[in-house]
């Protein structure tokens, strides 16, 4: 027993009568590394936080044994567990910009554990404060320390949340999503933080629903749904050769192992028929788009320079890249939004946009049916007030459908989206993410489009929902000859999706090639060290590897394009 | 936006902005003041009944038409308005307000020996209601639906209550029921309480609402957990974190507030028969005190801008996001 | 398997920690308003006393069975003249919300709408306005105009227009920059069809609330001024004017002026109350 950190043997968790987490078990030895896998609602995090003694005062926590380090968690009064908290276990969340305090400089968030816990007088918590950051790897330390999470980049936030975990070298870390808001080359770094962690020999216990995450660090895996076990065992056996069929599932819905073709979700079997190699028409066409913004600071940011593509009928562009690489804001010129500073964009061969309002708002107008657009958060899209038919009866509306067979119409779309026609009556509040998101796509097809700009449409959602998303989205193309213009930050979602693919940074396009090609062999520098710091399943191959502390890529981590476009509109 | 590359002090950065900040302010509400002068010298100008007659005694004075003429020149009546507006103008920059028509002396002078007492006033109701909202909401918000609903009752109750009404109250119970407190001036500091206790509950009932609900989204933020599981006891973590955070929208609504805070000391101010410039607006106006109302307005108006840009800067100094987004 | 990875439709549960007021606090307020409309409307359905009958024998009374909420230094029947002064008090309160938020709607929607250089202008003539206190500002305005219950209705509405001026403003920029007036926009709705189907209504939603609450604060500033002998003349039965007559007394007679000042916060928290419902249910978005 006492070679063991931690142990947990028949946890449960329930919240007003609810059961959220049921006959959890697992064991934890120093040096070693648990991770809780499961989607949103498999209560992987109400289990994190019940071994903090932080579910809250409507959770009620049980268990056979919740011992740590000889001691029964359970026994504990408020006071002994916060004696525990942050000394003995370290607590790291997702997303540093709200999960240190935006108002306070991060080093005072550090200095806090320190003082909390009463380490060595001032000078030594300051001296210790500096050398924590130095350890996580960030540069500067004693500038660092003076700002505020909003004035650094998610990278750097990320190493000042875990270095505020680490303060007094607890011997058990617990870590909730801790990369899930960040950048694929920043979480390399993160997960090599944490790598050094495991070595220096503290016990780890990581949360995720990723699980190519995962397999890099966990040396067992718990595999949780709806607050079940479901399945769990050493990391190679789960992920190589899974026995329960929704960990099957989850495996099967990760895009990055699936190139394009195949199919993610097993809702429908069959394989996708093989897209035609004929070249169809050119539908959008940007050439030397250019856009500079004047930030808040009074500084001039070229966003976007020199972006060229060509988007044919039927096919799907892709255009990946990290925040602040401007592809956000093309997508914005590509649907004539936003007005580019430099060069045009041409729809069938036609001006759609070009700077100075030479293209006016009343020409686009006719030709907006035939483009749409899909968004990441769809619920920000509807009308608050209106029901599901009301946006598509709206969106049939305005391509000049007659009100007398809109009501079918929006039959047929729901059907088309995979709705029951039941939800038609809800609000979109009323509806899950997935929900949303069919309905933001219906609502897209509803004026029979030949392009649909889609801009990161499945990040926020869970895996399996995301793989169903993709299915459908794929099958309408086939149906319907869509072409894509498909934006993500997600190597894997943009290998499954695209027949071409445009690699952005800084605001240019520092690759463009097939799919196949960018992926097997990559051209530039940068695209190398994208592809290699997407963490991979195991048996894949393929190594995780690390890339360098980027300066460059932070400051431009830094700056917020949608926070421009407030000011710009 | 600062830019994490170049190696600036960061307090020297913010110190810098906000004394950036309050000089446009400042320039802002010069504007500000010389708008609510000029709005004010017209819209008193359009008053029925001669100014003259105002300051030789009203109507029963009954002065000779000699008296009358002589008075026109004396305070400069008989030029064209233009005239007298630039006049006006030319005198409020020397800091001469003019004459009080009823009470003969020049209006800088009324208005040095009354601001005190209103400033007083409005400023321990200020304090104190902060205090009522601090001691209300930190200690019950997040605490469970029966204290939370208590509270919230409360802080409902108070901001529905009107000054005069609860001046009256108070009056009646603790200065002539209970003989606690004097009924009436404004010498000493138990003389203050009544009227700062009527001011101010209404206005922490207000602060209350907003700060609650603020405090209660704070504490539902991950960075609470986080500062949960470093080991901060819950009253720390309340203090030191989500306090800073929960003031926010109430700051904000403090420079509203000295605005509700002036209109609820002449209120107070005549209830309780203070000293102030409430009660000298008050009579100003009924006694159509030209001079006097302008350049109360005008002190008032001075005070708001003034107020607010306080508030502005203590909202960037508590929180200087908005600094980086707007400077 | 297909079921395994099949969505819930279920509808994330929202939490409603704001919801203090139960549906017996609002339903209550609700009551009392529509009580008070018919005492407006009609006041003999409560009382047959005449408001204005003097009957010096009967001065001062303190309440009893004959007179439930006393008599005045003429003997009035308090109760009989807080029915009567209801119409009064709600005609003041809802003509003095409306004119603040027809200035209020007029000015947010130029700020909000008419391009950055308008919006720049009626943002700093919302800070002059706003730089008269707005018992002072309504002070002035009986200054120039005179006393009674005309020139108190436009006071009461001008102190609060800018208040509610900045409230539609944001509001309205709030709706212009969210993610469904661009999707409109994408879907290539004309601007003026997007401004009066989805901005407006989507930006004047929350103002029935603030209407709401509005009346209840018109109430409390015109009982101000009447108060402070500007409104209504005595001996008319206006709440604020009973208050300020009764002031006199409050050694004596602590029911002149608790009683008419009672009625004045039941109005406003009645308001206040039904307000937060609506919100409550504009906010849940019930069906």
């Amino acid at each position: 027993m006492s070679d063991k950190t931690l142990i947990v043997d028949g946890l449960n968790v329930t919240f007003e009568g609810r059961s959220v987490v049921r006959e959890l078990s697992f064991t934890l030895a120093p040096g070693r590394c648990v991770a809780l896998v499961g989607e949103s609602g498999s209560g992987k995090s109400v289990s994190a936080r019940s071994l903090v003694g932080l579910v809250g005062a409507r959770g009620e926590v049980t268990a056979r044994t919740l011992g740590f380090a000889g001691r029964d968690l359970l026994a504990l009064s408020e006071r002994q567990w916060r004696a525990v908290r942050g000394k003995d276990i370290g607590f790291v969340l997702q997303d540093a910009l709200v999960s240190l305090d935006p108002l306070r400089p991060v080093g005072k968030e550090i200095l806090e554990v320190l003082q909390t816990h009463g380490y060595g007088d001032r000078a030594q918590r300051a001296a210790r404060v500096l050398t924590l950051l130095e350890r996580v790897g960030v540069p500067d330390v004693a500038l660092r320390a003076r700002q505020r999470p909003g004035q650094l980049s998610g990278g750097l936030r990320q190493r000042a949340l875990i270095a505020s975990a680490l303060a007094l070298e607890p011997a058990l870390v617990i870590a909730d999503e801790p990369t899930t808001a960040l950048d694929a080359t920043v979480q390399a770094q993160i997960l090599e933080v944490f790598q050094q962690i495991k070595a220096r020999g503290s016990s780890l216990l990581i949360i995720s629903h990723d699980l190519a995450v995962v397999a890099q660090l966990a040396d067992e895996v718990v595999v949780l749904r709806h607050g079940e076990v479901v399945e769990q065992g050493p990391m190679q056996q789960v992920l190589r050769q899974p026995q329960h069929p929704y960990t099957q599932a989850l495996l099967a819905a990760v895009p990055a192992e699936h190139p394009g073709g195949s199919r993610l979700s097993s809702t429908r079997a069959g394989e996708r028929v093989p897209r035609s190699a004929v070249p169809g028409e050119v539908l959008l066409q940007a050439r030397g788009l250019g856009k500079r913004y004047t930030g808040p600071d009074g500084v001039v940011r070229q966003v976007v320079q020199g972006v060229d593509f060509t988007l044919r009928a039927g096919r799907t562009l892709g255009i990946v890249g990290e925040s602040g690489s401007g592809k956000t804001t093309v997508a914005r010129i590509a649907l004539g939004l936003l007005q580019p500073d430099q060069g045009e964009v041409l729809y069938r061969g036609q001006p759609w946009n070009r700077p100075n309002d030479a293209v006016s708002e009343a020409r686009r107008r006719p030709l907006r049916q035939q483009i749409s657009v899909i968004y990441q958060d769809p619920l920000g899209s509807f009308d608050p007030r209106w029901t599901v038919a009301q946006i598509l009866d709206d969106a049939l509306q305005v391509a000049g459908v007659e009100a007398a067979a809109r009501p079918a119409r929006i039959q047929v779309l729901l059907e088309q989206v995979r709705l029951p026609a039941s939800l038609a009556s809800r609000r979109p509040l009323q509806l899950s993410g997935g929900q949303r998101q069919r309905v933001a796509i219906a609502r897209a097809i509803a004026s029979e489009p030949k392009l649909i700009i889609c801009d990161e449409p499945v990040s926020a959602l869970d895996v399996s929902v995301q793989a169903q998303v993709l299915d459908l989205l794929a099958d309408l193309q086939d149906a319907l000859g869509l072409a894509y213009l498909f934006i993500s930050h997600d190597l894997g979602v943009i290998r499954h999706v695209s027949d071409d693919v445009l690699v952005m940074r800084h605001g240019q396009v520092v690759e463009h090639a097939p799919v196949e090609q960018l992926f097997e062999q990559p051209a530039h520098e940068y695209t190398r060290r994208l592809l290699g710091s997407v963490p991979r399943l195991p048996g894949s191959g393929a190594e995780l590897v690390v890339p360098p502390l980027d300066l460059e890529h932070e400051a431009f981590d830094l700056f917020d394009e949608s926070r421009l476009w407030k000011i710009a509109i | 936006m600062s830019d994490p590359t170049t190696l600036t002090d960061p307090r020297r950065e913010r110190l810098g902005a906000l004394a950036r900040r309050a000089a446009i302010r400042l320039g802002g509400g010069l504007l500000v003041l010389w708008a609510v002068a000029t709005l004010t010298f017209f819209a008193l100008r359009l008053m029925p009944g001669d100014p003259v007659l105002a300051i030789l005694g009203g109507t029963t004075g009954n002065p000779t038409p000699e008296a009358i003429e002589a008075t026109r020149r004396e305070y400069g009546l008989d030029k064209p308005l233009p005239v007298q507006y630039v006049l006006y103008l030319g005198r409020l920059v020397q800091g001469d307000l003019g004459q009080s028509y009823s009470q003969h002396q020049p209006v800088t002078r009324v208005l040095a020996e009354q601001a005190g007492a209103t400033l007083e006033l409005t400023f321990a109701a200020l304090v104190l209601a902060w205090l009522l909202v601090l001691l209300l909401t930190v200690v019950t918000a997040g605490r469970g639906r029966l204290i939370g609903g208590l509270a919230s009752l409360a802080e409902t109750l108070s901001a529905a209550l009107p000054h005069f009404w609860l001046g009256v109250v108070l009056l009646a119970v603790f200065a002539f029921g209970l003989r606690w407190f004097p009924p009436a001036g404004s010498d000493s500091l138990a003389s203050l309480v009544l009227p700062a206790f009527s001011l101010a509950i209404p206005l922490a009932g207000f602060i209350a609402q907003v700060t609650r609900e603020s405090l209660e989204l704070t504490l539902d933020q991950p960075f609470i957990l986080s500062a949960r599981s470093r080991g901060l006891s819950d009253l720390a973590v309340r203090f030191r974190h989500a306090l800073r955070h929960a003031l926010l929208p109430g700051v904000s609504l403090s420079g509203w507030a000295i605005g509700a805070l002036i209109s609820g000391a002449v209120v107070c101010e005549v209830i309780f028969s203070r000293k102030g410039v409430g009660r000298q607006l008050y009579q100003a106006v009924q006694l159509q005190d030209l001079p006097l109302v302008i350049g109360i307005t005008l002190v008032v108006a001075a005070a708001y801008v003034l107020a607010n840009i306080l508030v502005d800067l203590l909202y960037q100094w508590i929180d200087p996001r908005q600094q980086e987004a707007s400077a | 398997m297909s079921d395994l990875i099949l969505e819930h439709s279920q509808a994330p549960l929202r939490r409603q920690r704001r919801l203090q007021w139960p549906p017996l606090g609002a339903s209550l307020a609700i009551l009392f308003l529509l009580a008070l409309l018919l005492a407006a409307l009609a006041p003999g359905l409560f009382t047959r006393i005449d408001p204005l009958a003097i009957v010096p024998r009967e001065a001062f009374q303190a309440p009893s069975w004959t007179h439930w909420l006393g008599t005045d230094q003429s003997g009035r029947d308090i109760f009989a003249r807080i029915v009567h002064g209801a119409r009064q008090s709600l005609l003041i309160g809802v003509a003095a919300t409306l004119l603040s938020m027809t200035i209020a709607v007029s000015l947010g929607l130029l700020g909000g709408l008419g391009g950055a250089r308008v919006d720049r202008g009626v943002g700093w003539l919302l800070e002059v306005l706003f730089a008269f206190p707005s018992l002072v500002l309504a002070l002035l305005f009986v200054a120039v105009f005179g006393s009674g219950v005309g020139p108190l209705i436009i006071a009461t509405g001008l102190g609060g227009a800018p208040g509610y001026a900045r409230m539609v403003r944001g509001q309205v920029l709030a709706v212009r920059n969210s993610g469904y007036i661009e999707a409109a926009r994408a879907l290539g709705h004309p601007t003026a069809r997007i401004v009066l189907r989805q901005l407006l209504p989507n930006a004047m939603r929350p103002l029935v609330v603030t209407l709401t609450m509005g009346v209840g604060q018109a109430i409390v500033w015109a009982s101000a001024l009447s108060f402070l002998g500007l409104g209504a003349r005595p001996p008319a039965p206006e709440w604020g004017t009973m208050l300020s007559m009764g002031r006199d007394f409050i050694a004596s007679a602590w029911w002149l002026t608790f009683f008419p000042g009672l009625f004045i916060v039941l109005t406003t928290l009645a308001t206040t109350a039904a307000g937060r419902y609506l919100q409550h249910r504009l906010e849940g978005r019930l069906p």
